[in-house]
């Protein structure tokens, strides 16, 4: 409500209203959230360790995939030998049961995975859903059409169980985590395909839109010019929710055992059976959980701050307040006011 | 005592003092206006009546009274029993004031049972009742609708009947017809001068149309920067300003009954429309925004169309200029026929926010149509972008500002130097000044007339105004549904309309005039029994 | 209410294309893909002779479109298996033959649905609750602590994957405290007490994380409903912060949350999938997680199918409630 008698009242329209503009004002507006401010510090060091995941295994002596049978007592089913899972000077965080193989190396090789594989869906799921959602806006009736069936079908698809049926028929020949990545991003670019059409339309309908045109440039370069850096926006904000929808999506299809499988490690799926340890080994279960959890938590909470930052409304709501309706909206909405004229 | 007291009000938003020191008083039963410009503080004041900045974080010092309620010392059950009951308030925009998810009456209802405690049936019928005293037709039916069933119109009728609800001592209208067109706005003025009559409540109108203050108060305070300029009876305000801010405010204002300055008429045609119809939606929906409609524009001269919302005109201006493909009838340029987009007819935008990319320079988008006609010469690029700069009012130093750097005057004139850019030999201009301020755009309306006589340009003026159509036009063409309905010489047509429909459209504008107003409110009740 | 009742039809209708489109680009992925599809759908387990057969059951030999006709038949109208010694009938709805197990995929699907009904509704019904009860205390104890702590929860609530609340859940609740037994499903025909007990785990795991979703979106669009000019007027006339929230805030909330349950059953049946896996329950979810190990291509098919069928029915309904929920969606 204050906004609103603010907006009416604040430096009205022919005063000129200071402020940066783009990138600028998008740190401004982010690094007064605190949250998202941790958040991106969390996020970054991730993204390290899973960049310096030989680094830091090689600064513990270890990779992730050597067995250890010296390390686990067969006896008792795989149990890690000595206190706490075997935590100890050259296992840092303990060695995984069954297998003795070292769990630090697996769990800073696993950020590569869980990060690599979201990072790389996002971008997939973006480049579609982008190059869909704007044909679908500029294209021509029919096109548009077409495109947002199928892209109402994909969302209609349940992501998980199509994941589930495509892992299936692929052969184990193929990377599985490039497969992974392949699957997700194929199919979960249907939101972001509608959000850039209703933006790219939205835009369209610009008066500067319009002004480029009178100027004679042709659509490629308006679209270039006038709508793609006008996408920039949504495209962020709705890839900084995706990410972390990623990381647990291919977390989960690991856990199931269809996703990225051992050797190469991953957090979901050393969670598969970590239910059976977690007496003898609880870090066997806690660590992958944990990173999965802070890891999600934290890009959510970015993602939420990015949100903030980039916040479209907000910038709207400053633009209200010339008072007078616009003739082109009446025209095409319902025609309101024209009974009073009769 | 007085109706409403208030002695040396502040209000303040952050680092900006949108009231400062304001004083005024208004007795029972009477009218005052608040007029100002945007920016004035006049709405807040409005909402400091009410108590609406209490817990917003804006501070508030002085004192008001209303009612008999000390508005800043008052506790907020009191002050709920004030909002609504003893003060009720009318704001701007009746669609989105209105709750979309509930019956209007309902609503109405809601809002007598807080004050009344009285049973859900005796607040229905308190609503049927007063929507039917607003004048809205079968107000039992109609009261089961939902906001977005009903005309703007009807929809200010049926804030004004929640208003109405309770009975209040005061009314508090706050731009009450500003979303309206300007035979709505007659009507819901008419009908708040009625009520007022019938009832004797008082009425505080915030308004920055100086017209609609002459038409309705019996009091105006003018203010600006959040202060008093100038306060007193309406007549002696709006008919001897003492201060010079009000008698550039007065003059700025446009005057419906003005005679144009003749201009020397040209016979060379420059853009010719005929038969123009376009269709939007398919099937049962498609409907016709522009229907048969046919006109020539001359070197030189300017041609105002003018018409409500959903009269067609934007459409028409859309397809003048090859942004609309029309669905039949034809456009020819300097005797030739044309399609799509021509260089030689450029527009100028109805909002200042939207027509300029908020990412790129002033200057760049100035640069624009140079570019795209082939200019690779930055030096050149630059060279003529500066002197367009120039030639609108701006300066050099522009060129790499960022829109929002703009005040929404100054974002006008950006765009009428783009459109100058591709030296074209007409401009449609879509409502260039409807979203500025009367002063910012009685200089708006200077330059774009400066700029015709000395490039020779035709221009095409659509607008709703009717005063600023007749001030710039040599010829006029009136607007409805899709179709013009007269056209001819501007004097002619303004002062010896031929169509009630044009006739109704003039009866309706408001006068400055405070005894020209009663005379028309008379004229209109005549046309409305004829 | 005609503009209503041809909005329902013209939804329906929508709901009948996006399932024919489905179908056709299920079958294509799984029947159309490189490599030798009979060897895959029988199994790696299969003799030369049985994958022959296995082709000539699919008319391997058609071109695409007669065998996707074939397909569609026997969902309507059924169909005969040669199994090499007899011939067995697949009656309508028919998805097909698990050459694996020798059973009717829909036998397959049918046993294992209530299961997985069981399990999502009942979450459904928690997660709305939970979800929608905990976004309108939030909004309405807006800047006070105990919102702050809602938030909080609610966050670490969508950052949480469900097998991880899962198992937390069943190791600190029937492993630690010993509070209910390890899960296993019954019957609810058998005994509806049992039922509940032992789906009383799965479900919290399901809801409570959905739940974060629904608090999140409702507290956020309530907040978004209470900026509108519509509350401005009615405090500006006097009624109360309750009436407020309650009504007309809530009322605003109620359209974005209903569309969200929608987009969400697709999600939650992800969940479902591993509800099911983790707790043991014998629902769909686990069934085709198996047949995705084994590659058993009919069931996979078949489920992918019938999880569709329900999400696009899902969808639609949702539709039809958004409208009745903001009636101005007809007239778009």
């Amino acid at each position: 409500m204050s906004e609103a008698l603010v907006a009416s009242q604040a430096p009205g329209t022919d005063t000129p209203v200071p402020g940066a503009s783009g990138a600028r004002q998008f740190w401004r507006r982010l690094r007064v959230q605190r949250a998202a401010l941790v958040a991106a510090v969390v996020v970054a060091l991730l993204v390290l360790v899973a960049l310096a995941a030989p680094l830091l295994t090689a600064l513990e002596g270890q990779d992730p995939t050597t067995y250890h049978p010296s390390l686990i007592d067969s006896a008792r089913g795989g149990v890690p030998i000595g206190s706490f899972g075997g935590i100890g000077a050259d296992h840092w965080l303990g060695v995984e049961p069954q297998t003795g193989r070292d769990l630090f190396a697996r769990l800073v090789y696993g950020a590569r995975v869980s990060l690599g594989v979201a990072l790389a869906a996002t971008v997939v799921q973006v480049a579609i859903g982008v190059a869909v959602g704007v044909a679908s806006a500029l294209g021509s009736r029919w096109v548009d059409q077409l495109l947002s069936r199928t892209t109402d079908i994909i969302v209609a698809m349940p992501l998980m169980i199509m994941s589930l049926a495509l892992l299936a028929i692929v052969p184990s020949s193929f990377p599985r985590p490039v497969l992974v990545t392949l699957v997700i991003g194929l199919i979960a670019w249907g939101n972001i395909a509608k959000i850039v059409r209703a933006q790219t339309l939205t835009l369209k309908g610009l008066d500067y839109v319009s002004a480029a045109r009178l100027s004679g440039w042709n659509t490629w370069r308006i679209a270039r010019r006038e709508l793609l850096p006008g996408l920039a926006a949504p495209v962020i904000t709705y890839a900084a929710l995706l990410v972390p929808m990623n990381i647990s999506v291919e977390a989960a299809l690991s856990f199931l055992g269809v996703g990225v499988k051992p050797p190469t490690p991953s957090w979901g799926q050393m969670l598969t059976s970590a239910d059976v340890w977690y007496q003898a080994a609880p870090q066997y279960l806690l660590l992958p959980a944990g990173a999965l959890f802070v890891t999600v938590l934290a890009l959510t909470v970015l993602g939420d701050g990015v949100r903030t930052a980039l916040d479209p409304r907000a910038a709207s709501r400053l633009r209200v307040g010339t008072g007078r309706k616009s003739e082109s909206e009446s025209e095409n909405g319902t025609g309101t006011g024209k009974e009073e004229t009769a | 005592m007085s109706l409403v007291e208030v002695t040396d009000l502040t209000v303040g938003f952050g680092s900006l003092r949108a009231v400062d020191g304001l004083s005024f008083r208004l007795e029972e039963g009477t009218a005052l206006a608040l007029v100002g410009e945007s920016g004035s503080g006049k709405s807040t004041v409005a909402g400091a009546l009410l108590g609406l900045h209490r817990d917003t974080g804006a501070r508030v010092g002085g004192s008001v009274r209303v009612a008999g309620t000390d508005v800043q010392q008052a506790s907020d059950e009191e002050l709920r029993r004030l909002r609504g009951a003893r003060a009720a308030m009318v704001f701007q925009d009746p669609l989105s004031s209105l709750d979309p998810y509930y019956a209007i009456g309902d609503q109405i209802a809601e809002v007598y049972r807080v004050h009344t405690r009285g049973s859900r049936r005796a607040a229905r019928a308190r609503a049927v009742e007063v929507l039917e005293r607003v004048g809205i037709p079968d107000a039992q039916r109609r009261s089961r609708s939902r906001p977005h069933e009903f005309s703007g119109g009807m929809r200010q009728r049926a804030l004004i009947a929640m208003a109405l609800a309770c009975e209040p001592d005061l009314l508090i209208a706050d731009e009450p017809t500003t979303a309206l067109d300007v035979t709505v706005q007659a009507q819901i003025l008419d009908l708040l001068h009625t009520l007022r009559e019938e009832t004797g409540m008082g009425l505080l109108l915030v308004t920055h149309d100086v017209g609609v203050a002459a038409e309705s108060v019996d009091e105006v305070l003018v203010m600006r920067h959040g202060r008093a300029v100038e306060h007193g009876p309406v007549g002696t305000v709006l008919g001897a300003p003492a201060q010079a801010y009000t008698r550039e405010l007065l003059d700025a204002v446009p005057r419906v009954d003005a005679p144009r300055a003749a201009s020397e008429p040209s016979d060379e045609v420059v853009l010719e429309a005929t038969g123009l119809r376009r269709e939007f939606g398919r099937g049962k929906r498609a409907f016709a925004a522009v229907d048969d409609v046919s006109l020539t524009v001359r070197r030189g001269e300017t041609l105002g169309v003018v018409g409500e919302s959903g009269s067609g005109k934007t459409t028409l201006g859309r397809m003048l200029v090859g942004l609309l493909e029309p669905t039949a009838g034809e456009i020819h340029y300097a005797g030739r026929r044309h399609t799509g987009v021509n260089p030689a007819v450029q527009m100028v935008f109805q909002d200042p926010v939207s027509s300029l990319n908020p990412r790129r320079s002033v200057g760049e988008s100035i640069a624009d149509p140079l570019r795209a006609r082939g200019e690779r010469d930055e030096q050149r690029i630059r060279g003529r972008v500066v002197e367009l700069l120039e030639r609108v009012g701006l300066e050099a130093v522009h060129y790499d500002r960022y829109p929002h750097e703009f005040s929404g005057g100054q974002r006008q004139r950006v765009g009428i130097a783009r459109a100058l850019a591709a030296d074209p030999r007409v401009i449609v201009c879509d409502e260039p000044v409807s979203a500025l301020d009367v002063t910012t755009q009685a200089q708006v309306v200077d330059l774009l007339g400066e700029l015709q006589r000395e490039l020779g340009l035709a221009l095409v003026f659509i607008a709703h105004d009717l005063a600023v159509v007749r001030q710039v036009s040599d010829r006029v063409a009136v607007m409805r549904r899709g179709q013009v309905v007269e056209s001819g010489p501007v004097d002619e047509v303004y002062d010896a309309p031929r169509e009630p429909y044009t006739k109704q459209l003039l009866a309706a504008v408001p006068a400055l005039d405070p005894e020209v107003a009663a005379e028309r409110r008379a004229a209109r009740r005549e046309l409305a029994v004829a | 209410m005609s503009g209503f009742g041809g909005f329902v039809l013209r939804r329906a209708l929508g709901m009948v294309v996006t399932l024919l489109a489905i179908s056709v680009i299920v079958y294509v992925v799984f029947y159309a893909t490189p490599g030798n599809v009979a060897q895959i759908t029988c199994g790696p387990r299969c003799s030369p002779e049985q994958v022959h057969q296995v082709a000539e059951q699919l008319k391997l030999g058609d071109p695409l479109y007669l065998r996707y006709w074939h397909f569609l038949e026997g969902l309507f109208v059924g169909q005969d298996y040669s199994t090499g010694t007899s011939v067995a009938h697949c009656s309508a709805p028919c998805l097909g033959l698990s050459y694996q197990s020798d059973q009717q995929v829909m036998d397959i699907i049918l046993t294992k649905l209530p299961v997985s009904l069981s399990l999502v509704l009942g979450a459904m019904v928690l997660w709305l609750l939970l979800g929608i009860g905990t976004g309108v205390l939030s909004a309405w104890r807006r800047g006070r602590i105990s919102e702050r702590l809602l938030t909080a929860l609610t966050l670490a609530g969508t950052a949480t994957p469900v097998f991880v609340i899962g198992l937390v859940l069943m190791i600190v609740v029937c492993g630690e405290l010993q509070l209910l037994p390890f899960p296993q499903y019954v019957n609810f025909g058998d005994d509806p007490e049992q039922w509940a007990w032992n789906l009383l785990l799965p479900w919290l795991s399901l809801a409570l994380i959905e739940a974060a979703a629904f608090a999140r979106l409702t507290r956020a669009s309530m907040l978004e409903t209470l900026a509108e000019d519509h509350i401005r007027t009615f405090r500006a006339y006097g009624v109360g912060e309750r009436s407020i929230v309650g009504r007309h805030a809530l009322r605003g909330a109620l359209a974005p949350v209903i569309a969200l349950n929608a987009n969400n059953v697709g999600s939650a049946v992800g969940g479902a999938v591993l509800t099911e896996t983790l707790f043991g329950l014998p629902g769909i979810g686990q069934e085709l997680v198996h047949a995705v190990k084994v590659v058993d291509l009919p069931v996979v098919v078949g489920m992918v199918l019938v999880v569709g069928f329900f999400v696009v029915i899902a969808n639609a309904v949702a539709d039809v409630l958004y409208a009745v929920a903001d009636r101005r969606v007809v007239l778009a």
